[in-house]
């Protein structure tokens, strides 16, 4: 017995160190603030200038000290116009997307488990390589399409000198040379979208696979029409797949600063951005610890959430939050 | 209807692979503007490979994800076992605590690893990177190698030591290569996961340091270089040539075919 | 018998991080070649005895003589006493061969000799020429066997089998029986047997010991155990019995039913409460009318069992289970006798159906 608590010291220490403490500094940076030490200017004997600190502590330097003080100012900071619209932009461009890929990416996993295609799971593979490609080439592959002087406007370009009735039809609209597709919020959505539909399409056909067919056979004997049968069957017996997916794509999209920087250029800052800015440029731990917080506590209330609409999940991937 | 079906799948067959083509094509453009075809061209490939910062970082990348790999598929097959021992109550415990990193946004692992680092008083680079990547390695080895022991029959290491193995040997023996499938997929996982991680890195690294995510970032950011094509050209290859591979292998052997499934890139 | 004895178990006890105790000091001497039986209901103790001797349990206190060694300090690897497990434990990864050879080959013994023994050891089992054939492949059955040889080939002066024969069907298990008793034979190691089921224990073993919370309550031949049970659990549990509360009146005269019987049982003081034990096979059925001391009845219930009648017969309160070759019709009134000698009288424990039916948990009958 006592072997096998030594054994386990050397993890348990690796997971307090890694994962339990640095939690825990995003806790208390976020829920302090620093401020400068109070001071009193002294005479000392001989006639010079020192100072005396708060802590009794006595120093010839004009004090530089600052000390941590709980504080929930950075929360205050948050409802703030400026970063309250940004929180909600945020939650906007995650719920929109999620959404997007919900729909796009159903009938994927739907269509594939179904009769038309004869090797399902190649066709999954096919969906998943993308995948595997760094993110940050993927988001630039349409960066690269979309940009100002990218592919498609040089396109378009060539359409119109091509087909002057589609120029016509262009400038009567008001379309000018150069269409700007990215640096807005539709663009960063795309990204996302481009990103992550393929975290939703994988859980989704992973449990619709699943589904005994003799349920399917069992639905239509007994007079379920397919809509019907779907409605009844597939589509309960496949929530949880759906469950996982959006959290797959939710999670990532709430927080992710590199998709608005690249397609949004700096135009469409999300939350993310502004926590990347904090431990940047800006340098305010603080808020950026609060921030950070907020995110864990948006992420895991959404969790949350999801998980209580289907419990029986919850106890077959054991990942218990609380 | 069925035509219908099968138009739609093409429709996304299309967005995925699209802007891939694409970028592929256009590696091979000898024009720097994408407004024109100018004719084929390996020139990009040339510059690509001259690039001392693209090539150090790709080390960098290589380097850490091996490293990060190994090490994190040690320290998390080690856990799994710890944890499997423990009671249930502690247990329950300890998952909860190693899951945390993977219910977390990556930005806030990231933030909070830098933290960490900054109150070590380490100087951020190359340490700091492996060691970030190792500890947002370990929970999803953890997670490949729990359940092979959770299938392991219990007196299976019993077994072992009645027939004379030692402790040790036993573990070498028949426990290892009994869990292998858990602990070979929780090594590649690790090893995309380091490979492909942008946002911890970029907390978490610093003198000069960058993996070949963080040189693509400022890259991408400066604006559209068709050396990054020629860049993406070979990765998506290379992924293309890892893939085919294990879906041979899985030809041959059918457990295998859920492996890609389960080999997936969260984020 | 003294020099023979391989294993000497003292006084063990186990009490468990919990607080539960698993073996309340447990002694029994263990002979050379001998087999031994461990029986008992689930959680008796009787496979925590077990692990103790093989190593895995280390007991609270006590002691583990092996050939007058005190072996408790000693890990499992140290041990010449080899174990086959419930769910036999083989290595997946490994072939029937390896799995065999995984003891020798961990001593670096020779190659060429070690695939000789394999083969030895698994034509021994009636497994020959399955070498090269996967775990997953065999059946049960032969999974059990190949662990039999992998815990033989290394030449223990004990072998621990804890129910190896619980996952095989009737058949099959009744196969094995036989298998297990004479590769025992020929190999002459001692066997101690690990079971809940009394016909396996009966049918293998040299001795019997019957366990229950963590004591051995009897420990004797299968003959003894069957005809002489010293306590209402032990006839309960070795088999379909009729343990009935009764008085002993004096030497050789015990009261139940309402009737005196003479018994061949002595000892039991005067006028003191026992529990009396009739195997349903001495309980002889006559005409209502016969002269014969006995105890008049009703046939309640009549089952055919193939090789006799089971029949329930009623007096009173009690109901008793009686075999015969010869069917009564239900309703049929008779006379139960039996001869001194078939009575079997036992000391009250807290087993006595009466006691159990104070306590609320119900009598046996």
């Amino acid at each position: 017995m006592k072997h096998k608590n030594l054994m386990s010291l050397p993890f348990t220490l690796w997971a307090v160190i890694f994962i339990v403490l640095p939690l825990c500094l995003i806790v208390w940076y976020g829920v302090t603030l620093e401020i400068p030490v109070e001071y009193t200017q002294i005479t000392l004997e001989d006639g010079s200038t020192a100072y005396k600190l708060e802590d009794g502590t006595i120093q010839t330097q004009e004090p530089w000290q600052k000390k941590a003080v709980i504080s929930f100012s950075n929360f205050k900071r948050m409802v703030e116009p400026t970063y309250l619209k940004l929180l909600i932009r945020s939650l906007r461009v995650a719920l929109l997307t999620t959404l997007i890929c919900l729909l796009l990416g159903y009938p994927v996993a739907l269509i594939l488990t179904g009769k038309d295609f004869k090797h399902p799971s190649l066709w999954m593979m096919l969906i998943i390589l993308p995948m595997w490609m760094n993110f940050l080439l993927r988001t630039y592959s349409w960066m690269s399409i979309l940009e100002n002087s990218g592919i498609l406007n040089s396109w378009i370009a060539s359409l119109r000198e091509a087909i002057p009735a589609f120029d016509q039809f262009l400038s009567d609209r008001g379309v000018g040379n150069k269409i700007i597709f990215l640096y807005n919020e539709n663009a960063v959505i795309l990204g996302m979208v481009y990103n992550y539909l393929s975290f939703m399409i994988m859980p989704i056909y992973t449990v619709i696979e699943k589904i005994d067919h003799s349920l399917l056979e069992a639905a239509a004997d007994l007079g379920a029409s397919p809509s019907k049968s779907f409605l009844r069957v597939t589509l309960p017996y496949s929530l949880p797949g759906v469950l996982e997916g959006v959290t797959m794509v939710f999670v990532p999209a709430v927080t992710t600063f590199v998709i608005s920087q690249l397609m949004g250029g700096g135009k469409v800052p999300l939350i993310g951005d502004v926590i990347q800015n904090q431990f940047g440029k800006s340098s305010d731990w603080h808020f950026g610890a609060s921030l950070s917080l907020l995110v864990m506590v948006v992420v895991l209330a959404f969790m949350r959430g999801l998980h209580s609409i289907d419990k029986e999940e919850e106890v077959q991937k054991e990942v218990r939050i609380f | 209807m069925k035509k219908l079906r099968k138009v739609y799948i093409a429709l996304i067959m299309v967005f995925l692979y699209a802007p891939i083509a694409l970028l592929v094509l256009y590696s091979f453009n000898d024009s720097k503007s994408r407004a024109k075809w100018g004719g084929f061209t390996l020139r990009w490939y040339q510059e690509l490979f001259s690039d001392k910062v693209i090539i150090s970082s790709l080390m960098t990348t290589l380097s850490i994800g091996l490293l990060a790999a190994v090490i994190s598929t040690i320290l998390g097959t080690f856990g799994a076992i710890v944890l499997y021992q423990m009671k249930r109550g502690p247990r329950n415990m300890m998952l909860n605590v190693v899951n945390l990193p993977m219910l977390n946004s990556e930005v806030v692992t990231g933030v909070s690893l830098m933290m960490l680092f900054a109150l070590a008083n380490l100087q951020m680079g190359y340490m700091t990177l492996l060691l970030s990547h190792i500890s947002f390695c370990v929970p999803y080895v953890v997670l490949s190698v729990m359940p092979k022991l959770r299938q392991l029959e219990p007196n299976l290491a019993e077994a072992a030591q009645d027939l004379g193995a030692t402790p040790l040997q036993g573990f070498f023996k028949v426990i290892l290569p009994d869990i292998m499938p858990g602990v070979l997929s929780g090594f590649l996982m690790a090893l995309t996961m380091s490979i492909d991680d942008f946002v911890v890195s970029f907390f978490t690294t610093g003198s000069g340091v960058s993996n070949l995510s963080i040189t693509i970032y400022t890259m991408a950011k400066r604006g559209i270089s068709p050396k990054i094509n020629a860049l993406s050209t070979l990765i998506f290859a290379g992924v293309l040539i890892l893939m085919l591979i294990l879906n041979l292998k899985d030809m041959k052997n059918p457990e295998g075919a859920k492996k890609i499934e389960k080999v997936k890139i969260p984020y | 018998m003294d020099n023979n004895i391989i294993l000497s178990i003292r006084n063990v006890k186990v009490v468990f991080e919990d607080g539960f105790t698993a073996l309340g000091g447990v002694s029994i001497d263990i002979g050379q070649n001998e087999f031994v039986t461990l029986l008992g209901p689930s959680g008796c103790g009787k496979t925590t005895l077990l692990r103790c001797i093989g190593g895995f349990e280390k007991p609270t206190s006590g002691e583990i003589l092996y050939k007058g060694e005190n072996i408790i300090p000693l890990p499992p690897y140290k041990r010449n006493i080899n174990t086959v497990f419930q769910r036999y434990a083989l290595f997946p990864h490994m072939n029937v061969a390896q799995n065999v050879a995984f003891g020798p080959s961990l001593r670096r013994e020779d190659k060429k000799q070690i695939s000789a023994r394999v083969s030895e050891m698994l034509e021994l089992v009636g497994l020959a020429g399955f070498e090269k054939r996967r775990i997953s492949s065999l059946s049960g059955g032969q999974q059990q066997r190949v662990a039999i040889a992998r815990a033989l080939i290394n030449s223990p002066d004990v072998l621990l089998l804890d129910e190896p024969l619980g996952a095989l069907d009737l058949k099959l298990r009744r196969e094995m029986q036989l298998e297990l008793k004479r590769i025992q034979r020929e190999s002459g190691i001692t066997f101690i047997f690990v079971t809940h089921d009394q016909e396996e224990a009966l049918t293998m073993s040299d001795r019997v010991a019957v366990m229950r919370a963590g004591e051995i309550l009897q420990l004797g031949t299968p003959v003894d155990i069957y005809n002489e049970p010293e306590s209402a659990f032990v006839a309960d549990f070795i088999g379909a019995s009729n343990i009935l509360p009764s008085t002993m009146v004096r030497d050789h005269l015990v009261h139940f039913l309402g009737t005196d019987f003479p018994c061949a049982d002595s000892g039991f003081g005067e006028n003191n409460p026992v529990d009396v034990v009739l195997r349903p096979e001495d309980v002889k059925l006559k005409p209502e009318s016969d002269p014969a001391n006995g105890v008049v009845g009703v046939v309640e219930s009549l089952l055919f069992k193939g090789v006799h009648y089971e029949m329930k017969v009623r007096t009173g309160a009690d109901a008793l289970l009686v075999h015969s070759t010869h069917a009564r019709q239900v309703g049929t009134r008779v006379k139960m006798t039996v001869a001194p000698e078939d009575i079997q009288v036992m000391r009250k424990s807290d087993y006595s159906p009466d006691v159990r039916a104070r306590k609320g948990e119900g009598g046996a009958q």
